[in-house]
């Protein structure tokens, strides 16, 4: 049987794991090759499906986080404890095995090339993943605000300061720090705030689109701070991972 | 068995972005960009936006602002069973070329 994808159906895809890269102690990219992957718009997510040997299947879904390209893609897995799909990913999972997926998924939570509004990125943990798609992919005005607890559970670090650079000015990344700051890092540990927020949140008249993903109640908090600073509500955009059971 | 690790500090739903592929599989387009009209509350939300609750042997989406059940999917062997009386319409958009 052919293995390409009937066009307008979805179904699962062999990919092949291309190489691993760590984010953290916990949280690690897969670069994986998907014959007939046609790319994706960023913020999208693929479902990822692991068959053990005795037949049963288990799937999840995670966010895409490279830029937007044919025959390949990137996805970015936290390990959850007692998780059934994450910690084969993260821990287990090397170059040449193979998996399955299916997408690319969701055409709600995504940032279209020909929209031309400015964003305000705001991630919460491993909720950055699709804004780091969206970042890569960035043509236009684009802050990423991204809380983490500590520089060790921080994700994208490099990447995130090369796509700062590249920039030339249109990416602007803030990060805050919930648990523990960097050596002479200007700001105490705190949690994101309205002031953090309106610090970095585009003037009303920009009409701005924002996108929040992160846990599910970090996701509230944002959504609801952003309105209370005047962000129109209709244009934001939430992503929760929920209670992950990964 | 599946074991659940809820971290303390989380709601127990994600949103309406998971069911892009359980739908997309059977429906063979994106349904989480339908609009849904509530039947409890009538207001209309993506379905993108509504909650779902997804640690149970169905999904099940409820409207944020009421709490009402707008959707119900289950996988049975062979079928799927899609369960819309929650929701009086369901808005899909043209698809475009």
């Amino acid at each position: 049987m052919a293995r390409a994808a009937v066009p307008g159906r979805l179904t699962w895809q062999p990919a092949i794991v291309a190489a691993t890269r760590a984010e953290t102690a916990t949280a690690r990219t897969l670069v994986l090759d998907v014959d007939g992957w046609t790319g994706h718009v960023p913020g999208q997510h693929v479902d990822v499906r692991l068959t053990a040997p005795d037949g049963y299947m288990a799937h999840r879904s995670y966010s895409i986080s490279s830029a937007p390209g044919p025959g390949r893609l990137e996805v970015t897995v936290q390990a959850v404890t007692d998780g059934e799909v994450s910690p084969y990913l993260v821990d287990v999972a090397e170059p040449g095995d193979q998996l399955e997926i299916r997408g690319p998924l969701g055409g709600w939570f995504v940032r279209r090339l020909a929209d031309r509004r400015p964003a305000l990125l705001i991630g919460g943990g491993s909720g950055v993943a699709p804004l780091m798609s969206m970042v890569r992919a960035a043509t236009n005005p684009t802050r990423l605000l991204y809380s983490t607890r500590s520089p060790s559970d921080a994700l994208f670090s490099a990447d995130l300061a090369t796509a700062e650079a590249a920039g030339g000015g249109r990416v602007a990344v803030t990060k805050v720090y919930t648990r523990v700051a960097p050596p002479g890092w200007p700001a105490p540990p705190r949690r994101l705030d309205a002031d953090a927020l309106a610090q970095v949140a585009w003037p009303r008249e920009a009409d701005a689109v924002a996108f929040v993903c992160g846990p599910t109640g970090f996701v509230e908090t944002m959504a609801d701070l952003l309105v209370d600073i005047g962000h129109d509500p209709t244009n934001i955009r939430t992503e929760r991972f929920g209670p992950t059971g990964g | 068995m599946l074991t659940v690790h809820v971290e303390a500090d989380d709601a127990p739903w994600v949103d309406g972005n998971a069911l892009a592929g359980p739908l997309g599989e059977i429906m063979g387009t994106d349904l989480t960009v339908a609009e849904l009209t509530c039947a409890g509350c009538r207001t209309t939300r993506p379905l993108a936006a509504m909650r779902v609750f997804d640690r149970a042997p169905g999904l099940v989406a409820r409207c944020p602002g009421c709490e009402d059940v707008v959707m119900r999917v289950v996988r049975m062997t062979g079928r799927v069973l899609v369960d819309v009386r929650g929701s009086l319409i369901v808005s899909l958009p043209v698809p475009t070329a």
